[in-house]
């Protein structure tokens, strides 16, 4: 078994009015940083995971997401592994 | 006599309200603790509104992996009633109990009103005290209770006549309108035979004429009216 370090980012999934990035969007605007748009507000999870191999731990990081890290209604999500 | 539970989760509130509305209703109330294995034999089970484990990661998402949750699935799956208020209903979301989910609310606030709610569904286990198309005015409290769901979700919700309350909006400057900007006005919805309930009005809240209005209570009285389930 080895340890990997992953990162989970879980975003609103695109489409969904996300009301805390517009709310960022606005800010950002207001502070004169033009040109700023697209703005999405999401967590980033870290852990250290172990597994058998990297694949195996982005499997098990990707069950953690399905079942509780992310809502499948209304969140898409992406795992990562620190080189 | 009809015994219905109430369950405390870390961070519950109005379950002491919720036990004294069913009492008054003439039902036996029950307390149950989010670590216990068993109903206690219940005929309903309602889940209180609140923040259940702070809200952390997603309201309700970490609260549905309660132990209590396992009878309370067995108990849903053998037609027994279930009711979830408030945060009780984003546990029922993100337990799969229910369709759908409650995200942050559309205008970022926190929202602590009354709202005029309408009845669509007298035939729910806890809207039967009600008449179809009826408007009462109840106290909302949240700020993740915008209603979404997948397009699929929301045409078999309203196919299936599934939405058992919604916002009736502009009936009265200070209570009219959607608090949250939920899809379709939704405030409040069940399953497909009527016996889990999901709603994020608090009826328990306003269910005493001492308050002025006990526009609330009918939900208790309905669970009172309607045969109890085989559960």
């Amino acid at each position: 078994m080895k340890t990997y370090r992953v990162h989970v980012r879980v975003m609103p999934r695109a489409g969904l009015l996300d009301p805390a990035g517009q709310a960022v969007e606005h800010a950002l605007t207001a502070l004169g940083f033009a040109g700023a748009t697209n703005v999405h507000l999401g967590k980033a999870i870290a852990l250290d995971l172990e597994g058998a191999s990297e694949a195996d731990a982005i499997a098990r990081a990707r069950a953690m997401c399905d079942r509780l890290l992310a809502n499948p209604v209304t969140e898409d999500f992406t795992v990562e592994v620190a080189a | 006599m009809l015994r219905v539970g109430v369950v405390t989760f870390p961070g519950s509130n109005c379950e002491g309200e919720t036990l004294r509305a069913i009492a008054r209703v003439g039902g036996e109330p029950v307390e149950l603790w989010h670590q216990d294995t068993s109903l206690k034999g219940v005929d309903v089970v309602i889940l209180p509104g609140g923040f259940s484990y702070g809200d952390y990661l997603r309201s309700g998402a970490i609260a549905r992996f309660s132990p209590i949750m396992d009878p309370v699935r067995e108990h849903a799956a053998d037609g027994g009633g279930v009711i979830g208020i408030c945060n009780g209903f984003q546990i029922l979301c993100e337990a799969g109990l229910l369709p759908g989910a409650l995200v942050r609310n559309g205008g970022l606030h926190y929202v602590s009103r009354p709202v005029d709610v309408r009845i669509e569904r007298s035939d729910s286990i806890c809207t039967r005290a009600y008449h179809q198309g009826e408007v009462i005015r109840i106290p909302v409290a949240h700020g993740d209770g915008r209603f979404v769901a997948s397009a699929d979700e929301l045409a078999a919700i309203e196919d299936g006549d599934q939405v058992v309350l919604r916002y009736a909006g502009g009936r009265m400057l200070d209570a009219g309108g959607n608090p949250n900007e939920a899809t379709s006005d939704i405030a409040g919805i069940c399953n497909a035979t009527g016996t889990i309930v999901g709603m994020m009005p608090h009826p328990e809240r306003l269910a005493h004429p001492a308050l002025g209005s006990d526009a609330g209570i009918g939900v208790f009285q309905s669970l009172v009216l309607s045969p109890a389930p085989a559960a």
